[in-house]
């Protein structure tokens, strides 16, 4: 019993712990709403979550819905390419030194700089953020894909040589299921990376969500609002990868 | 002519520059449903010389055919039993046999290749455990699956790589006797190359024994018959004459291997003791 309050406890004492420094902050500088007016200035936001004011005018659901409805598809697209490219990597040990150097070379870049990419591509703000999403988030299932091919048991391969296994037997009875847990790592690593990139790409083509609000209240010099987008986008992302890592310990166990 | 022949078989593994000679000039043979076993120490080369007659590796140099075809790859007729068991842990002990005799027998029908496979399963004991996952069975229970796979295609040629060798003493005996039976009650004799580091496993279940003379390279020692009436059972070959007969001449050539390698340590080239089986005093 004491257990668990200690276990409820803990947590609560360091949120109180950080918006107590946020508070003291608010004191020191000017422009940064303190904790209660940001509560104030944001409630209408969070107590008629649904509602729907304006173009960017609305309820906070309804603004991290389109956010993430947006990362649903960037994401999908993201590892539809990622899951075959991982596949093949770790399969053709050639393939995977042909193309290397480009991987390690795409990987570092920034959604920040594929998104004007993706609108010369595009023309549109719609498919270049997609675009951005998916060639950002693509790279934690192209690796954890491939890893999880080469960590494919010598056993296994034994198996799939002695009964003599076509090639694609061999990949739906056993290098899928082997590479399974691997793969919704990077599925988990891949829409984290989602969430982080549709917030910059919100921003910089305006489109209503999360980060599109985030950038038009500081235009509107509304900075409460900034808060209260920030600890949204936290707490979706929070609870993406919580969703993600319930999926990838129910593959584990099987 | 022999129905396996593997003539001056070499084999040697490269790793970091370093070409380690592994089998040199092995030779034997294997009649039509005979039960052969080769007896060595671990690492002994044991397990790559039975890779390459399966045909799972390709040798350096020499010749192995089975059935009068040179073997250039697996098998459609040969069967595989590992060690450490080898079944797919995300698939059921039903689903494991199924995925040999699906592609074993594709001709069939899915409810003909499922019967297939229970029955195989059945026959090892495993009728109540169909739809157990690996993890859920025993090490014994896993390997009678693995026993179940392996028989379920209907093999021509059995391997058998070390079978028994994770199992407790016990367990281990059960199944060399299930092993046993049903390597004589299949509609047609099965050939079976075994390798172990069991004497008595060796003793209890083959036609005749061939040590492992160590090396590197390691070569193959003469054959010792064993001539005991099938089927037989671990409690009769503890008192049986012939049994201990036997006994006491593996071991004997067992010791001989290694004191003939101790001496010649040193040596450039090792006597290479080729060895056709046709041989000894007990035939």
């Amino acid at each position: 019993m004491t257990r668990r309050i200690i276990n409820l406890a803990l947590p609560l004492c360091g949120v109180g712990l950080a918006v107590f420094v946020w508070w003291a902050a608010s004191r020191a500088v000017s422009d940064l709403p303190s904790p209660a007016r940001t509560w104030e200035e944001s409630k209408i936001y969070i107590l008629e979550p649904l509602s729907k004011r304006g173009e960017t005018d609305q309820g906070i659901l309804l603004l991290a819905f389109y956010s993430l409805m947006r990362v649903a598809r960037g994401f999908l697209l993201g590892i539809a390419m990622g899951t075959p490219i991982g596949f093949l990597l770790g399969v053709s040990p050639m393939l995977t030194r042909m193309f290397d150097p480009i991987m390690q070379v795409l990987r570092p870049i920034s959604p920040l700089a594929w998104l004007p990419l993706g609108l010369v591509l595009f023309q549109k703000s719609e498919p270049a953020a997609l675009f951005a999403i998916a060639v950002c988030s693509m790279w934690p299932t192209v690796i954890n894909t491939m890893m999880g091919v080469r960590a494919i048991p010598q056993d296994y391969w034994n198996v799939a040589k002695v009964l003599r296994l076509s090639r694609f037997t061999t990949f739906t009875k056993i290098i899928v299921p082997a590479t399974l847990p691997y793969m919704f790592t990077g599925y988990r690593l891949s829409l984290g990376i989602a969430w982080l990139v549709i917030v910059a790409s919100e921003m910089l083509t305006g489109t209503p969500g999360v980060g599109g609000f985030l950038w038009q209240e500081y235009n509107s010099l509304v900075y409460a609002h900034i808060l209260l987008a920030i600890i949204t986008i936290g707490v979706v992302g929070f609870v993406l990868d919580r969703l993600m890592g319930l999926a990838e310990a129910k593959l584990r166990t099987v | 002519m022999a129905f396996i022949e593997v003539r001056s078989l070499s084999k040697s593994f490269a790793t970091a520059g370093i070409t380690r000679h592994v089998l040199r000039d092995v030779s034997l043979d294997v009649e039509h449903g005979e039960f052969v076993s080769i007896l060595g120490a671990m690492g002994s080369g044991k397990s790559t010389l039975l890779s390459l007659i399966a045909g799972l590796t390709m040798p350096d140099a020499g010749a192995i055919s089975i059935g009068g075809v040179p073997v250039r790859g697996i098998r459609k007729d040969g069967a595989f039993v590992f060690q450490n068991y080898s079944l797919l842990p995300w698939f059921t002990a039903l689903e494991n046999v199924r995925l040999a005799v699906d592609a074993a027998f594709p001709e069939l029908t899915r409810d003909e290749q499922r019967a297939c496979a229970t029955l195989t399963l059945e026959r090892v004991g495993l009728g109540n455990a169909l739809n157990r996952r690996p993890r859920q069975l025993s090490g014994g229970m896993r390997q009678r699956v693995s026993i179940a796979r392996a028989f379920a295609t209907k093999p021509e040629v059995l391997f058998l790589d070390e079978p028994f060798g994770a199992l407790d003493a016990l367990t281990r005996e059960t199944l060399q006797q299930e092993l046993g039976r049903l390597c004589t009650e299949g509609e047609r004799p099965v050939t079976t190359v075994m390798i172990t580091n069991n004497v008595e496993e060796a003793i209890h279940l083959s036609d005749r024994i061939i040590p492992m003379i160590p090396g590197p390279p390691a070569t193959l020692g003469n054959a010792i018959v064993v001539e005991l009436s099938r089927p037989r059972s671990v409690a009769q070959l503890a008192h049986d004459e012939q049994a201990t007969h036997a006994r006491g001449h593996v071991v004997a050539a067992l010791t001989a291997a290694l004191g003939r390698k101790r001496s010649n340590a040193g040596s450039t080239s090792p006597a290479s003791a080729v060895l056709h089986p046709v041989t000894e005093e007990t035939r």
